[in-house]
Formats: structure tokens, sequence, C-alpha cells
């Protein structure tokens, strides 16, 4: 069908999707990749039974096991917590009574969802890519369309291979010019977030383009486009280049030879064309972005570095007053207070935003010939086994473990407080996941989100602390 | 799916930007492989303290909101986490249309599929409707998805927009599987063509 119209990387995907239009305009959309695991599964997998259906596509669909497991050796001789054992072997005996392909806690290919996508070549580009979690955004680093469903969703798509979807309107957010020293993917995107607040994307699918954009890794790529959710948007997506298909080529599940080529082709075909319209647009400055770090509970909350805690007194909106006052309050935090004075007490550098070997190269960049502050618990957790094992070739472990970190097994740890890695009340944790909600990483804690860099210098100076003071 | 035709009951006033998921159900109750029984885990944060206790002042451990079946809340409600659980937990707990000035995608979607009905209405109507609600037993609030009105303790019909196909859904508790499979045979026609395209798509 001829169009004339230009459109943007969403529209095209998106068309190439489309089995049918209902009469209402709901499209029946067909899924190409399904990412599943114990958290959000075991209720659809359920539903399956009961109706008697089966998974119309075990190729295109797989498992693994990252949200509720342990991430010290207590792995290896079994899951020790009895509601976790549970969910991981009613995920086992899913799998193997629905003949889905399955990456077992021992693989060394074990680890995050979202990290194990892209790095065996699962997650590829113009790929509508799901799974029962919200930060399958990740994989839209790619140039796939990529967003998180629910149980319900996870069902429907086991079952049809497709999903009841309206269209998303079209957003653009460039980030043009040059990132300063110490600046990186996590500092553009919580400046995002700052700008547009955690509803600015609702509705819409983020394109993220500009020069700051084109010149970030495949990692960074997948760190901006993560956290699409905590800015409203289901998903975001950045257009595949030769940074993507360099990425993808060779990797265990990537299309070979004359595939490669075919597929290739049609990837190159996919951005945007130009004059395309998007239904909203935003423009940041690379240059004018600091590292980052926030001060509240939500990811809109947050600060250059080198500012200060807000007094909600000069807050003239009632509502957002009160608001910023139980922020801190459950923050522990004063008006005025420099972040630098802020105390730590935990670090994390992990979860799928920022757990890839780009990150753990940037912790150890800073870490090296220094040590974490008395007092303070570091821990850097990789994303994958292969990752853990890349990151040891390199020798990254032993840097880590000198300075004093914790070097742990897969998973995704200290994110989301419902495996062993959890904070204590009160505990404070400068964090490069993406949710620093009340109660996110364990009841009462506090986090911070921040950089895997700014992570690091976190845990030298026992404090927050700008990176751009401990550069390697 | 139980079917959502008319609603009256207690509603909870709930006056806070960006209930987030993670404070609907947080992620240590989602150790779980059914749907049910997450209803006393519903906001536990705001609902116990540390060592099991209730919090006297969070809205849902008072009378008579024990027994709430509405919910009115601020902006940008059902951020963050996917997770199913939160309107499982909503439902268990009894609680059946809420209603706010936005709402986060996904959350938005996962109430349709569980017989939740999520009302978009202006910040300051859900603000009269947030005065109705602490006027606690004597309010009732209904909301007529037939008719898409909510209506007032004082008699006032308030109209809200909805989605023609959701709203049939939920009016008839329709599976949506089982509507989609009606078209398997273009989801046939559909992987024929897309594998002679993009064979790279398909036998992993």
């Amino acid at each position: 069908m001829a169009d004339a119209r230009p459109r943007t990387l969403f529209d095209k995907i998106w068309a190439h999707h489309v089995v049918e239009t209902l009469p209402d305009g709901t499209a029946l959309l067909y899924i190409d990749r399904h990412l599943v695991h114990e958290v959000t599964s075991p209720q659809a997998f359920e539903g399956l039974r009961a109706a008697g259906r089966r998974v119309r596509r075990p190729d295109a669909t797989i498992a693994v096991v990252d949200h509720n497991i342990a991430t010290d050796d207590s792995r290896r001789t079994g899951i020790t917590d009895p509601e976790s054992r549970l969910q991981v072997e009613t995920l086992e005996r899913n799998v193997a009574e629905f003949g889905v392909p399955y990456i077992p806690l021992l693989d060394e290919r074990q680890g995050i969802v979202h990290v194990i996508g892209p790095e065996l070549g699962l997650s590829l580009p113009g790929m509508t890519i799901v799974c029962g979690d919200s930060h399958t955004s990740t994989h839209g680093a790619l140039g796939a369309l990529a967003f998180g469903i629910g149980t319900s969703e996870v069902e429907h798509v086991l079952a049809t291979q497709t999903l009841l979807q309206k269209p998303a309107k079209n957003m653009r957010v460039r980030v043009e010019g040059t990132l300063a020293l110490g600046c990186t993917a996590k500092d553009i995107v919580l400046a995002i977030i700052g700008k547009i607040g955690t509803a600015g994307g609702t509705g819409h699918v983020i394109e993220y383009a500009g020069e700051a954009i084109r010149a970030l890794d495949m990692a960074g790529r997948m760190t901006v486009c993560n956290m699409s959710i905590e800015a409203g948007a289901r998903a975001g997506m950045i257009a595949p280049d030769e940074t993507t298909f360099a990425y993808v080529k060779g990797r265990p599940y990537a299309p070979k030879g004359e595939a490669w080529e075919r597929a290739l082709a049609y990837w190159r075909s996919l951005p945007s064309d130009p004059g395309a319209q998007f239904d909203k647009e935003v423009v940041l400055d690379a240059a004018s972005i600091a590292p980052m770090v926030t001060w509240g509970t939500s990811p809109e909350d947050v600060l250059p570095i080198t500012g200060s805690v807000p007094d909600p007194a000069a807050e003239a909106d009632p509502a957002r007053r009160a608001r910023m006052q139980r922020m801190l309050d459950y923050m522990g935090l004063q008006p005025g207070q420099k972040l630098t004075d802020i105390p730590i007490d935990v670090v994390f550098i992990g979860s799928c935003t920022n757990s890839r070997i780009e990150d753990i190269r940037a912790a150890a960049a800073i870490a090296k010939g220094r040590k974490v502050a008395e007092g303070v618990r570091a821990m850097v957790v990789p994303g994958s086994g292969l990752v853990k094992k890349q990151a040891e070739e390199e020798g990254l472990d032993r840097i880590l473990k000198e300075a004093g970190f914790e070097w742990r097994e897969a998973g995704c740890s200290m994110c989301l407080g419902m495996n062993p890695d959890k904070l204590k009340p009160g505990q404070r944790c400068a964090s490069t996941s993406n949710r620093n909600f009340e109660g996110r990483q364990g009841p009462g804690g506090r986090t911070h989100l921040l950089s895997p860099a700014m992570a690091a210098a976190a845990a030298i100076a026992g404090r927050l602390a700008d990176v751009r003071e401990y550069q390697p | 799916m139980k079917p959502f035709t008319t609603l009256s009951g207690i509603a909870a006033p709930l006056p806070m930007a960006n209930v987030d998921t993670d404070q609907i159900i947080p992620a240590r109750f989602l150790k779980t492989i059914t749907r049910s029984g997450l209803g006393r885990h519903l906001f536990a944060h705001f609902r116990y303290h540390p060592d099991g206790s209730e919090r006297p002042d969070f809205v849902l451990n008072q009378e008579p909101y024990r027994r709430a079946e509405i919910l009115i809340a601020h902006e940008n409600f059902g951020c963050g986490s996917s997770r199913e659980h939160a309107p499982w937990a909503l439902l268990d707990f009894g609680i059946r249309c809420v209603i706010a000035p936005s709402f986060a995608d996904i959350f938005y979607n996962n109430c349709f599929k569980n017989g939740i009905l999520p009302v978009r209405l202006p910040r300051e109507v859900c603000d009269k409707l947030i005065e109705d609600a602490r006027l606690g037993a004597n309010a009732r609030i209904t909301v007529d998805l037939e008719r898409q009105v909510v209506v007032r303790p004082n008699g006032e019909e308030i109209p809200f927009e909805i989605d023609p196909f959701r709203r049939h859904c939920l009016l008839h508790g329709l599976d949506d599987i089982g509507q989609t499979l009606q078209h398997a045979a273009a989801i046939d026609n559909y992987e024929a063509r897309r594998r002679a395209e993009a064979p790279w798509l398909f036998g992993g």
C-alpha cells in the first residue's frame, strides 16, 4: 500500500505488525518476541491451563528467572525462601508443560530479562517485543517497539501471539550537542524526566534523537530507553544505525548469512522519514546537563549534584508543597541541604537500567585504586552471567573487590525489594536503578538515583558526590 | 470476568498524585502464583506500621472506608511497575472503580482486564468527589457505566468518556482472548506473509 505521508519509526513498526484493525480503531498487533519471567507469568500459564489453550509460538518466547532470586552463592545450593522457590519451580513446571525455551538459574546466560534479550540477540531492530515488566522499554534502544504488559496480556500473547492495542501518539525527545565530562546516558534520561515529569510521555511512544543520543553506545541507549516508563511512556525507541547493527551482528540469536543481509536491508528502512510529524517534541541541550541525582520519591524530583534540597516553603502550589514536605520527611532531608552533604549507607550498582559491561567499567574506573568509605556497604550486581564473566576476564571484579565492593551474581537484586537484597528501614542508598519510590528498595529505605560512575564516587566519598571530582 | 454495569458505594478519598504500583502493592508481596488474597497487602506501607499494626490515620483503616468500593485520587494514578497485582489487590480489597484526573497507561489497561473501571475526570471534579467522599457512609457515589455518568450524592450527574470497545467488554465481562481467537485465520495469514518477508523472526 503506497503511503506518501512521511512516517516515524514507531509508525512503520506499528504498520508492519497490524494483523487486523477492528471497527473502532483497535489494532490486533502481532508480537515478535515475548520475554517471560517468574513473577508476572504464573497466573497467565494458569489461565491457559484452565482454558485448555497452548502457547502459540514457543519459538518466539523465552523465559528466565531474575526478580526474586538471591544474588549470592546461596543460589547454588537451592533457593531458601519458600515463596521464591515456589515461584521459580512454578515457572519451571510451566515452561516444561508448554514447551517454552528457558534459561535456568545456574545457566551462565541467566540474567535480568532486559539485559539478556539484547545480549543474546533475542531482541532485534524492527521487532515488537513485550514482557510482563514495565522496563521492557529498554529493548527500544535497538530500534524495536518494546513495551511492558500486565499478566492478562502475557496470557493473551502466549495464546494468540497478538495484543489488542490502540496506537500511541508520537513524541520526540531530541538531545542536541555533546555531553560534558562525567555525564552519561543516565544523566540524560534523568534530565529528561526532570524536564517533562513522570507523566510527560503518557499515551506516547518516545523516540530519542539528536547528536547526543546518536553518540551513545548501545548500553547507554538502553539506559535511556529503559527509563521511558519513568517519563510515563510505555515505550522509548532509538532509530537503528551502524552502532546498532555492529552490536547485533554475531549475537547467538541474531540472523546470519543471507538472512542477516535481508534483515539489514529491512532495518535500514526503519528510521523516521524526514518531515515525519510528532505530536509532541522536546529539545534538550546535552552540554547543559550535569551529573544528576534524585532527592525525592519520584524520578522527576531530580537535580544536578551541585544543587541543594529544595524548600517546600518556596513552592506556591499547596498540593505540591505538601507533597514535597512528605518527600523530605520520608527521605530524612532538610531544605537547603547541599546534595553533596548527604551521607549514604548503601551503594547499589546494578538493575536493568545500569548493569551492563559498560556500566561496570565506568564504576571500576572511578573505584580503581580507591577505597569504599568506612561504614558503607557497596555492591555491584552484573546484569547477566555473561556480563559477569566478561567483567572478570577484564579484571574489573578484582578492581572493585580491592576497593571494597561486593561482587555478586546476576539478578534484579536491590532494585525492587523482592529478593534478599533489600534496604533496612531508614537506610539511604545511592542506586543506579530506576525508581526511588517509597519502600521500593525495602520498607523505609531511601533511594537516590544516579549513574554508575556517580554511584562509585558516592561509595568512595561516603556521601553523594560529584563524579567530576573523582575522575580516574 | 465479572461484568461491570452500575456500582453504588462508599468512596475512599486518596488525594495524592503519582500513586505508584509499588505503593499499591509492594514487590515483596508479588511472590504469589495466584490472583487472589492480595487485598490485605493493598497499600501495605500506608496501612501498616513495620510491626504489622494498623496506621489509624490511613483512610482505608477508617470506617466506613474499610468497605470502600470506589477510590478517588489525583494525577498519574498507577504509575511505575506493570504488575497486575495492583488491580488484583484493589479488587480483592473490594474496590471496583478508581476515579482520577489521569492514569498511567499500563495500569489503566490492566484495570479493564480485571473488571475494574478507571474513570478519568478533571482535577476539580475529582476534588469535588473527594469532598463528597469525606462525608462518609451517607455519601454514596454511583458509577453508571451503561450511561457513562458518575452520580454525586446530591444527584448531580457527571459524564465521563471511555473507549467504546473497552466499555462493551466491561459491561459484558468479555474475555479478550476468546474474542481475539475469532480472528485466528487473520493471525495465520499474517504469520504466513511475515514468514516470507522476514524469515529471521521465525524458528528461533
